[in-house]
Protein backbone atom coordinates (compact mmCIF):
# COMPACT_ATOMS: atom_id res chain seq x y z
CA UNK A 1 0.00 0.00 0.00
CA UNK A 2 1.10 3.54 -0.64
CA UNK A 3 1.94 5.66 2.37
CA UNK A 4 1.15 8.92 0.62
CA UNK A 5 -2.53 8.66 1.37
CA UNK A 6 -3.54 8.84 -2.29
CA UNK A 7 -5.71 6.11 -3.67
CA UNK A 8 -3.27 4.65 -6.18
CA UNK A 9 -4.38 1.52 -7.99
CA UNK A 10 -3.34 -0.52 -10.97
CA UNK A 11 -5.74 -0.12 -13.88
CA UNK A 12 -6.04 -1.86 -17.18
CA UNK A 13 -6.28 0.75 -19.92
CA UNK A 14 -7.29 -0.37 -23.41
CA UNK A 15 -6.49 1.69 -26.47
CA UNK A 16 -8.42 0.68 -29.57
CA UNK A 17 -6.63 2.07 -32.62
CA UNK A 18 -8.41 1.97 -35.99
CA UNK A 19 -7.63 3.25 -39.49
CA UNK A 20 -9.40 6.55 -40.08
CA UNK A 21 -12.41 6.71 -42.37
CA UNK A 22 -11.16 7.30 -45.89
CA UNK A 23 -7.79 5.65 -45.29
CA UNK A 24 -7.27 2.46 -47.30
CA UNK A 25 -7.29 -0.69 -45.18
CA UNK A 26 -6.09 -3.48 -47.49
CA UNK A 27 -5.74 -5.79 -44.49
CA UNK A 28 -9.44 -5.37 -43.73
CA UNK A 29 -10.29 -6.03 -47.38
CA UNK A 30 -8.21 -9.22 -47.36
CA UNK A 31 -9.96 -10.43 -44.20
CA UNK A 32 -13.34 -9.71 -45.76
CA UNK A 33 -12.38 -11.69 -48.83
CA UNK A 34 -11.42 -14.60 -46.52
CA UNK A 35 -14.75 -14.37 -44.73
CA UNK A 36 -16.57 -14.42 -48.07
CA UNK A 37 -14.61 -17.54 -49.02
CA UNK A 38 -15.82 -19.18 -45.82
CA UNK A 39 -19.41 -18.47 -46.76
CA UNK A 40 -20.04 -15.32 -44.72
CA UNK A 41 -21.67 -13.78 -47.77
CA UNK A 42 -23.47 -11.11 -45.76
CA UNK A 43 -20.18 -9.52 -44.64
CA UNK A 44 -20.10 -6.07 -46.22
CA UNK A 45 -17.20 -4.29 -44.55
CA UNK A 46 -14.17 -5.20 -42.44
CA UNK A 47 -11.70 -2.79 -40.87
CA UNK A 48 -8.61 -4.05 -39.05
CA UNK A 49 -7.04 -2.10 -36.22
CA UNK A 50 -5.24 -3.00 -33.05
CA UNK A 51 -6.00 -3.27 -29.38
CA UNK A 52 -3.27 -2.25 -26.97
CA UNK A 53 -3.77 -3.28 -23.34
CA UNK A 54 -1.74 -1.38 -20.77
CA UNK A 55 -1.44 -1.86 -17.02
CA UNK A 56 -0.78 1.43 -15.30
CA UNK A 57 -1.00 2.93 -11.85
CA UNK A 58 -3.47 5.79 -11.55
CA UNK A 59 -5.22 7.64 -8.78
CA UNK A 60 -8.65 7.43 -10.41
CA UNK A 61 -10.48 6.16 -13.47
CA UNK A 62 -10.24 9.63 -14.97
CA UNK A 63 -6.50 9.64 -14.35
CA UNK A 64 -6.16 6.23 -16.04
CA UNK A 65 -8.11 7.46 -19.08
CA UNK A 66 -6.07 10.67 -19.15
CA UNK A 67 -2.85 8.64 -19.18
CA UNK A 68 -4.15 6.36 -21.95
CA UNK A 69 -5.23 9.37 -24.03
CA UNK A 70 -1.82 10.98 -23.72
CA UNK A 71 -0.16 7.67 -24.69
CA UNK A 72 -2.33 7.51 -27.82
CA UNK A 73 -1.64 11.12 -28.73
CA UNK A 74 2.11 10.77 -28.33
CA UNK A 75 2.80 7.22 -29.53
CA UNK A 76 0.10 4.56 -29.81
CA UNK A 77 -1.86 6.14 -32.67
CA UNK A 78 -0.69 8.11 -35.68
CA UNK A 79 -3.34 10.82 -36.10
CA UNK A 80 -2.56 11.12 -39.82
CA UNK A 81 -4.03 7.69 -40.53
CA UNK A 82 -5.54 6.40 -37.28
CA UNK A 83 -8.15 7.27 -34.67
CA UNK A 84 -8.43 5.81 -31.20
CA UNK A 85 -10.76 5.14 -28.31
CA UNK A 86 -9.45 4.74 -24.77
CA UNK A 87 -11.34 2.72 -22.18
CA UNK A 88 -10.61 1.42 -18.71
CA UNK A 89 -11.33 -2.28 -18.78
CA UNK A 90 -11.01 -3.31 -15.16
CA UNK A 91 -9.07 -2.83 -11.95
CA UNK A 92 -6.34 -5.40 -11.42
CA UNK A 93 -6.04 -5.18 -7.63
CA UNK A 94 -6.13 -2.84 -4.70
CA UNK A 95 -2.69 -1.32 -5.09
CA UNK A 96 0.96 -2.07 -5.45
CA UNK A 97 3.61 -2.73 -2.86
CA UNK A 98 5.83 0.13 -3.93
CA UNK B 1 34.29 21.07 -53.63
CA UNK B 2 33.56 17.47 -52.71
CA UNK B 3 36.95 16.38 -51.45
CA UNK B 4 36.02 16.60 -47.79
CA UNK B 5 32.29 16.10 -48.16
CA UNK B 6 31.09 13.46 -45.69
CA UNK B 7 27.71 11.76 -45.65
CA UNK B 8 26.55 10.05 -42.46
CA UNK B 9 24.36 6.95 -42.54
CA UNK B 10 22.39 6.26 -39.37
CA UNK B 11 22.09 2.61 -38.31
CA UNK B 12 19.07 1.83 -36.16
CA UNK B 13 18.51 -1.62 -34.70
CA UNK B 14 16.89 -3.40 -37.66
CA UNK B 15 18.23 -1.14 -40.41
CA UNK B 16 19.32 -3.26 -43.37
CA UNK B 17 20.04 -0.71 -46.08
CA UNK B 18 22.81 1.02 -44.13
CA UNK B 19 25.68 -1.02 -45.59
CA UNK B 20 24.26 -0.59 -49.11
CA UNK B 21 24.20 3.18 -48.60
CA UNK B 22 27.72 3.31 -47.15
CA UNK B 23 29.01 1.24 -50.07
CA UNK B 24 27.21 3.35 -52.68
CA UNK B 25 28.58 6.57 -51.19
CA UNK B 26 32.20 5.48 -50.89
CA UNK B 27 32.58 3.17 -53.90
CA UNK B 28 30.20 4.63 -56.46
CA UNK B 29 29.64 8.25 -55.48
CA UNK B 30 33.25 8.57 -54.38
CA UNK B 31 32.90 10.67 -51.26
CA UNK B 32 33.47 9.88 -47.62
CA UNK B 33 30.80 8.08 -45.63
CA UNK B 34 30.52 7.56 -41.90
CA UNK B 35 28.36 5.05 -40.12
CA UNK B 36 26.37 6.73 -37.33
CA UNK B 37 25.13 4.68 -34.41
CA UNK B 38 21.52 5.33 -33.34
CA UNK B 39 22.83 6.28 -29.88
CA UNK B 40 25.15 8.97 -31.26
CA UNK B 41 24.69 12.49 -29.95
CA UNK B 42 27.33 14.22 -32.06
CA UNK B 43 26.70 14.79 -35.75
CA UNK B 44 29.42 17.39 -36.23
CA UNK B 45 31.58 17.13 -39.34
CA UNK B 46 28.76 15.71 -41.44
CA UNK B 47 27.54 17.51 -44.55
CA UNK B 48 24.51 15.32 -45.18
CA UNK B 49 22.74 12.42 -43.49
CA UNK B 50 20.89 9.39 -44.83
CA UNK B 51 18.35 7.40 -42.85
CA UNK B 52 18.51 4.01 -44.56
CA UNK B 53 15.95 1.36 -45.37
CA UNK B 54 15.15 -1.66 -43.27
CA UNK B 55 12.90 -2.57 -40.39
CA UNK B 56 13.96 -0.39 -37.48
CA UNK B 57 12.85 -1.89 -34.17
CA UNK B 58 11.14 -4.67 -36.11
CA UNK B 59 8.45 -2.24 -37.31
CA UNK B 60 6.92 -2.54 -33.82
CA UNK B 61 3.64 -0.61 -33.46
CA UNK B 62 4.11 1.19 -36.81
CA UNK B 63 7.05 1.46 -39.20
CA UNK B 64 9.39 4.10 -37.80
CA UNK B 65 7.31 4.74 -34.68
CA UNK B 66 9.98 3.59 -32.22
CA UNK B 67 13.08 4.77 -34.12
CA UNK B 68 11.78 8.28 -33.70
CA UNK B 69 12.77 8.06 -30.01
CA UNK B 70 16.35 6.92 -30.69
CA UNK B 71 18.91 9.20 -29.00
CA UNK B 72 20.31 10.38 -32.35
CA UNK B 73 16.98 11.86 -33.38
CA UNK B 74 17.17 15.00 -31.26
CA UNK B 75 20.53 15.86 -32.77
CA UNK B 76 19.13 15.05 -36.22
CA UNK B 77 16.37 17.59 -35.59
CA UNK B 78 19.02 20.25 -34.92
CA UNK B 79 20.85 19.18 -38.10
CA UNK B 80 17.60 19.67 -40.05
CA UNK B 81 16.98 23.07 -38.46
CA UNK B 82 20.43 24.13 -39.63
CA UNK B 83 19.22 23.50 -43.19
CA UNK B 84 21.53 20.59 -43.84
CA UNK B 85 20.43 17.83 -46.24
CA UNK B 86 18.72 14.71 -44.89
CA UNK B 87 17.43 11.85 -47.03
CA UNK B 88 15.14 9.14 -45.67
CA UNK B 89 15.06 6.06 -47.86
CA UNK B 90 12.18 3.61 -47.44
CA UNK B 91 12.13 2.92 -43.68
CA UNK B 92 14.10 6.15 -43.28
CA UNK B 93 11.18 7.95 -44.98
CA UNK B 94 8.79 6.29 -42.51
CA UNK B 95 10.99 7.39 -39.58
CA UNK B 96 11.03 11.01 -40.83
CA UNK B 97 7.22 11.03 -41.09
CA UNK B 98 6.82 9.56 -37.60
CA UNK B 99 9.27 12.17 -36.29
CA UNK B 100 7.17 14.90 -37.96
CA UNK B 101 10.16 16.06 -39.96
CA UNK B 102 8.04 15.25 -43.02
CA UNK B 103 4.24 15.40 -43.33
CA UNK B 104 1.95 12.43 -43.95
CA UNK B 105 2.33 8.73 -43.25
CA UNK B 106 3.15 5.49 -45.05
CA UNK B 107 0.69 2.63 -44.81
CA UNK B 108 0.27 -0.94 -46.06
CA UNK B 109 0.60 -1.50 -49.82
CA UNK B 110 -2.78 -1.68 -51.52
CA UNK B 111 -1.95 -5.17 -52.79
CA UNK B 112 -0.89 -6.38 -49.31
CA UNK B 113 2.19 -7.81 -51.03
CA UNK B 114 5.77 -6.92 -50.24
CA UNK B 115 6.97 -5.13 -53.37
CA UNK B 116 10.45 -5.93 -54.59
CA UNK B 117 10.95 -4.81 -58.17
CA UNK B 118 11.99 -1.85 -60.30
CA UNK B 119 9.81 1.20 -60.67
CA UNK B 120 9.94 4.40 -62.65
CA UNK B 121 9.57 7.71 -60.90
CA UNK B 122 9.05 11.14 -62.42
CA UNK B 123 10.86 14.04 -60.78
CA UNK B 124 8.38 16.82 -60.00
CA UNK B 125 10.68 19.05 -58.00
CA UNK B 126 14.32 19.41 -59.02
CA UNK B 127 15.12 22.10 -56.47
CA UNK B 128 15.54 19.96 -53.35
CA UNK B 129 18.84 19.08 -51.74
CA UNK B 130 18.61 15.58 -53.22
CA UNK B 131 17.19 16.31 -56.70
CA UNK B 132 19.07 19.46 -57.73
CA UNK B 133 21.16 17.50 -60.23
CA UNK B 134 18.02 16.36 -62.04
CA UNK B 135 15.51 18.16 -64.22
CA UNK B 136 11.78 18.42 -63.71
CA UNK B 137 10.04 15.68 -65.65
CA UNK B 138 13.10 13.44 -65.70
CA UNK B 139 12.33 9.73 -65.27
CA UNK B 140 14.48 7.50 -63.06
CA UNK B 141 14.37 3.73 -62.80
CA UNK B 142 14.89 2.64 -59.20
CA UNK B 143 14.19 -0.52 -57.20
CA UNK B 144 11.60 -0.59 -54.44
CA UNK B 145 11.49 -3.02 -51.52
CA UNK B 146 8.63 -2.33 -49.12
CA UNK B 147 5.43 -3.67 -47.63
CA UNK B 148 4.21 -0.37 -46.27
CA UNK B 149 5.02 2.21 -48.90
CA UNK B 150 1.66 3.78 -49.65
CA UNK B 151 1.94 7.48 -48.87
CA UNK B 152 -1.12 8.97 -47.25
CA UNK B 153 -2.16 12.46 -46.29
CA UNK B 154 -5.67 13.90 -46.28
CA UNK B 155 -6.85 15.70 -49.44
CA UNK B 156 -6.24 19.20 -48.11
CA UNK B 157 -2.69 18.29 -47.09
CA UNK B 158 -2.04 16.71 -50.50
CA UNK B 159 -3.25 19.89 -52.18
CA UNK B 160 -0.99 21.94 -49.91
CA UNK B 161 1.98 19.71 -50.78
CA UNK B 162 1.21 20.04 -54.49
CA UNK B 163 0.82 23.81 -54.48
CA UNK B 164 3.89 24.19 -52.32
CA UNK B 165 6.06 22.01 -54.56
CA UNK B 166 6.66 19.42 -51.85
CA UNK B 167 5.78 16.47 -54.07
CA UNK B 168 9.27 15.53 -55.23
CA UNK B 169 8.56 12.41 -57.32
CA UNK B 170 5.66 10.23 -58.44
CA UNK B 171 5.50 6.68 -59.79
CA UNK B 172 5.17 6.75 -63.56
CA UNK B 173 5.39 4.79 -66.79
CA UNK B 174 8.73 4.69 -68.59
CA UNK B 175 7.61 7.66 -70.72
CA UNK B 176 6.95 9.73 -67.60
CA UNK B 177 3.16 9.56 -67.63
CA UNK B 178 1.67 9.18 -64.17
CA UNK B 179 -0.95 6.42 -64.21
CA UNK B 180 -2.71 4.24 -61.65
CA UNK B 181 -1.06 1.21 -63.20
CA UNK B 182 2.37 2.68 -62.55
CA UNK B 183 1.50 3.29 -58.90
CA UNK B 184 2.44 -0.03 -57.32
CA UNK B 185 1.38 0.50 -53.74
CA UNK B 186 -1.66 2.74 -53.76
CA UNK B 187 0.13 5.94 -52.73
CA UNK B 188 -2.20 8.93 -52.78
CA UNK B 189 -1.50 10.91 -55.98
CA UNK B 190 1.14 8.31 -56.88
CA UNK B 191 3.59 9.96 -54.50
CA UNK B 192 7.01 8.30 -54.27
CA UNK B 193 8.93 11.15 -52.62
CA UNK B 194 8.18 14.36 -50.74
CA UNK B 195 10.20 17.10 -49.07
CA UNK B 196 9.77 19.51 -46.20
CA UNK B 197 9.03 23.18 -46.78
CA UNK B 198 12.72 24.11 -46.56
CA UNK B 199 13.57 21.52 -49.28
CA UNK B 200 16.49 20.08 -47.26
CA UNK B 201 14.67 16.97 -46.00
CA UNK B 202 13.50 14.43 -48.57
CA UNK B 203 11.72 11.11 -48.03
CA UNK B 204 11.93 8.61 -50.88
CA UNK B 205 10.37 5.15 -51.02
CA UNK B 206 12.54 3.65 -53.81
CA UNK B 207 16.20 2.81 -53.14
CA UNK B 208 18.72 5.05 -54.95
CA UNK B 209 21.60 3.35 -53.09
CA UNK B 210 20.72 0.10 -54.85
CA UNK B 211 21.07 1.60 -58.33
CA UNK B 212 24.56 3.06 -58.35
CA UNK B 213 26.51 0.57 -60.46
CA UNK B 214 25.76 -1.11 -63.81
CA UNK B 215 26.27 -4.45 -62.05
CA UNK B 216 23.20 -3.66 -59.96
CA UNK B 217 21.15 -3.14 -63.10
CA UNK B 218 21.15 0.63 -63.19
CA UNK B 219 22.88 3.82 -62.09
CA UNK B 220 19.95 6.22 -61.81
CA UNK B 221 20.29 6.24 -58.02
CA UNK B 222 23.62 7.99 -58.37
CA UNK B 223 21.82 11.04 -59.77
CA UNK B 224 19.97 11.43 -56.46
CA UNK B 225 23.10 10.98 -54.36
CA UNK B 226 25.17 13.27 -56.61
CA UNK B 227 22.64 16.05 -56.25
CA UNK B 228 23.57 16.60 -52.61
CA UNK B 229 27.13 17.39 -53.64
CA UNK B 230 25.83 20.42 -55.57
CA UNK B 231 24.71 21.88 -52.33
CA UNK B 232 27.28 23.84 -50.48
CA UNK B 233 26.44 24.02 -46.79
CA UNK B 234 23.66 26.53 -46.22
Amino acid sequence: MSDTGTDRQTWIVEAEVMPRTGVNDPQGEAVMSGLHSLGFAATSRVRCGKLIRIETVAVSEDDAIRQGTEMCERLLANPVVEEYVVSVASVVDGGTDS
Amino acid sequence: MTSDFTIGVISFPGSNGDQDALHAITSDLGVAARSIDYRATDLSGLDAIILPGGFSYGDALRCGAIARFAPVMSELRTFVEQGKPVLGICNGFQVLCEAHLLPGALIRNKSLKFHCFRTNIRIDNATTAWTSGLTEGEVLELPVAHGEGAFYADPSRIEHLRVNGQIVARYCESDGSVTDLANPNGSVAGIAAICNEARNVVGLMPHPERATDPLLGGIDGLKILKSVLNRVAV
